[in-house]
């Protein structure tokens, strides 16, 4: 069976989402990020099921990179565990094709480099072939991605690029133009982690990544509590959570079973948080 | 411009962002716009005669320059081949090497720029003490990133640097060392760039920094070039340089670019060999790739994760390279090769027993390299039939590797070692 066919991209999840699905009122994606290999790669496969399960509309899987520059420590610390047990790039292509099976949308979450190295055309082939959805690419802007742009076309990937507060007009647009899927609005001018209050910049911005032309924005980066999913769900197509689920999966490293428990129940709160904000 | 019509002018003058098919901006988006307004900044200052003047004379007054260029015979006698060797004193520079250079234009940049704040990473701790001193000098608030095994094994640096009135923050992630500290100020720079300027120390990063670093570097060749034509009349037959991020020899190298027959070289830290795997020799045991912000050659596994580098001198010890020393090995200007550990320091005592002068570590694989073309001097073809001249850019002193020294060649008596320890943890 090819999973190509029948392989689900995140447009039109956000679409119908936003639509409103069997007479429910429309709401906003929660897309769960957790990093590959962490406990390790079949433990990380399980949460990320789990997360599904309880809720999360859409995955993001980190590949884990020895120099995660955009990632605070809770997402840095998982990703040097996960190298560290010998995690490797070829190991994200089943993990996506098991997750992929539950019927979300698998995004992976990757710096440049690992990309590069195994071969850009390459890359986008085998996570076509496996049933992935596309990248977010946090080190790479639009300016340095066409090898990425072309093997996205080819392969039918989504290409999710970043814009942050500090970015012009000028690069919303281009940012937006060069995106599919959607684009990821950086909530605040920094690094992933929990924050205690979601960026204010953050509303604005995805007013004005729209006006640029952007189909679906999603908010990332400090959104860890469900009042905090839900602040952000009024006004975004979805809203991404990273290390607060990274945490519940630390937390509990001891007792797994434990913390399969631990992170359903924090994605389950962000999941009401999302579907109880009013649009 | 396009990228091929860049590159038809002269090597000297060629600008970012990308060198060949290196360099660019492999940087998160929230970046950009800092990148932009350095770039357009540095651009402006470049045009206006004022810049250019407050610098000079800053140089002039508080740097030291120009720096000496100093004839070693007695050196020159072990290099071989009838080689006469130059040696730039950069070691001279205020604060102990060139990283000066570059500070002091940043932080000028810094002041136009109405920004009160910067950060910087360091390893062995050179480029960081030469920030903290032009923050000093210019009233800027001073985060210095340093890995933490960095900062143990340059105890004496951290306490030179909060002498200054910089704060030291050693970081305990990864590697524990330069490349991880220079993640971290990535980090702080994302958060906090509306006031604080991320002052890079070496050619390296996305653009502009690896052209604005070499353009305030490139003063090293400038005067040199002058100097050996009033002491020789002629240029040098090579130039030698140690490459870690690559500052300093692609500051020596840029006025010799388009000689073509000055022949250039880069000497890489070599470590234990490259069959041991404990080296930072980018171009020998390396790859292309994307490190830090910018395409260049670097060390990396199959699946692109960075390499743990090795070397006995901290400043060598980074995994990548600047992007323009990556181009241009590829079009094959400058011949990068690796140094060991074990010639580095045989260089380094030979300096100091026949000149009288104490290198750094780094500079030492420069004069090894130098020692390697003593070989090779007779079979090149001469201006004049005249001695062959190799010029050494002397890149720093070696007061900070002292103990490092002493411990290699066995100089401290065993009973002294307790204080020498409590020394060095100050």
């Amino acid at each position: 069976m090819s999973l190509t066919t029948t392989r689900l991209r995140t447009a039109g999840l956000l679409s119908r989402l936003a639509a409103g699905e069997d007479g429910a009122p429309g709401r906003a994606a929660l897309i769960g990020y957790l990093p590959l290999g962490f406990p390790d790669v079949p433990r990380s496969v399980d949460a990320a099921v789990a997360m599904v399960e309880a809720g999360a509309d859409v995955v993001e899987l980190g590949l884990p990179y020895s120099d995660p520059g955009m990632d605070g420590p809770t997402i840095q610390h998982a990703a040097e565990r996960s190298l560290a047990g010998g995690t490797r790039v070829r190991d994200v292509f089943g993990a996506v094709e098991q997750i992929a099976a539950t019927g979300a949308p698998v995004l992976v979450m990757t710096y440049w480099n690992p990309v590069l190295r195994y071969g850009v055309d390459a890359f986008a082939r085998d996570l076509a072939a496996a049933g992935g959805a596309g990248l977010i690419t946090p080190d790479l802007i639009p300016d340095e991605g066409a090898d990425w742009i072309a093997a996205s076309e080819r392969h039918g990937l989504d290409r999710v690029f970043l814009v942050a507060p500090s970015s012009t007009p000028e690069r919303l647009a281009s940012t937006a133009a060069a995106c599919s899927g959607f684009v990821y609005a950086a909530s605040t001018m920094g690094v992933t982690g929990e924050r205690a209050t979601v960026g204010t910049r953050a509303e604005q911005l995805v007013a004005d990544t729209r006006a640029a032309g952007a189909e679906h924005v999603c908010v990332g980066l400090g959104v860890s509590r469900p009042e905090q999913a839900a602040e952000v769900a009024r006004y975004a197509d979805g809203v991404i959570v990273g290390s607060a689920l990274v945490r519940a999966l630390q937390e509990s490293e001891s007792d797994p079973a434990h913390g399969l428990d631990l992170l359903a129940e924090v994605t389950a709160g962000l999941a009401a948080g999302v579907r109880g904000a009013r649009r | 411009m396009s990228a091929d019509a860049q590159q038809r002018g002269p090597l000297g003058t060629h600008a970012g962002p990308y060198f060949g098919q290196f360099g660019g901006r492999f940087v998160p988006e929230a970046l950009i716009a800092a990148l932009d307004e350095l770039e357009t900044e540095y651009h402006k200052a470049l045009a206006d005669p004022a810049f250019g003047q407050a610098l000079a004379r800053l140089h002039r007054t508080y740097t030291g320059r120009p720096s000496i260029l100093t004839e070693a015979p007695r050196f020159a006698e072990h290099v071989g081949g009838g080689a006469r060797v130059f040696l730039k004193r950069e070691d001279l520079n205020h604060t102990g090497s060139h990283k000066i250079n570059n500070v002091l234009g940043q932080a000028l940049l810094v002041k136009r720029m109405g920004k009160k704040r910067v950060i910087a990473e360091t390893g062995a701790g050179q480029h960081g003490v030469a920030t903290a001193t032009a923050a000093a000098l210019m009233d800027l608030e001073c985060t210095i990133y340093m890995g933490e095994e960095d900062t143990r094994r340059q105890a004496l640096n951290v306490a030179r640097m909060r002498l200054l009135g910089a704060e030291v923050v050693p970081v305990t992630i990864g590697s524990r060392t330069l490349k991880d500290a220079i993640n971290e100020a990535f980090r702080d720079w994302v958060a906090n760039v509306d006031t604080t300027h991320y002052l890079l120390g070496t050619v390296t990063g996305p653009h502009p920094f690896p052209e604005m670093v070499r353009d305030f570097h490139k003063v090293i060749g400038e005067e040199a070039k002058a100097q050996l034509a009033e002491e020789i009349g002629r240029l040098p037959d090579a130039v030698a340089a140690c490459v870690g991020g690559g500052s300093n020899a692609m500051g020596v190298f840029n006025a010799f670019l388009d000689d073509p027959g000055v022949r250039l070289y880069g000497f890489e830290a070599g470590g234990e060999g490259i069959a041991s795997g404990r080296h930072a020799a980018r171009f020998s045991g390396g790859s292309p790739g994307v490190l830090q912000g910018a395409k260049s050659y670097l060390l990396q596994d199959e699946d692109g994760q960075t390499l743990p580098s090795h070397s006995i001198s901290a400043g060598l010890d980074y995994p990548s390279v600047g992007p323009e020393h990556a181009w241009l090995h590829e079009i094959g200007r400058v011949d990068y090769r690796p140094v060991s550990d074990v010639e580095a320091m045989d260089a380094f005592r030979l300096l100091c027993r026949t000149e009288g002068i104490i290198p750094a570590i780094e500079s030492a694989h420069a004069l090894a390299g130098a020692i390697q073309l003593g070989a090779e001097a007779r079979a090149w073809t001469v201006a004049g039939g005249s001695e062959p001249v190799i010029l050494v850019n002397l890149s720093g002193r070696g007061d900070k590797d002292v103990a490092t020294a002493a411990e290699w060649f066995g100089l401290i008596d065993a009973d002294a070692v307790p204080n020498l320890n409590e020394g060095t943890q100050l």
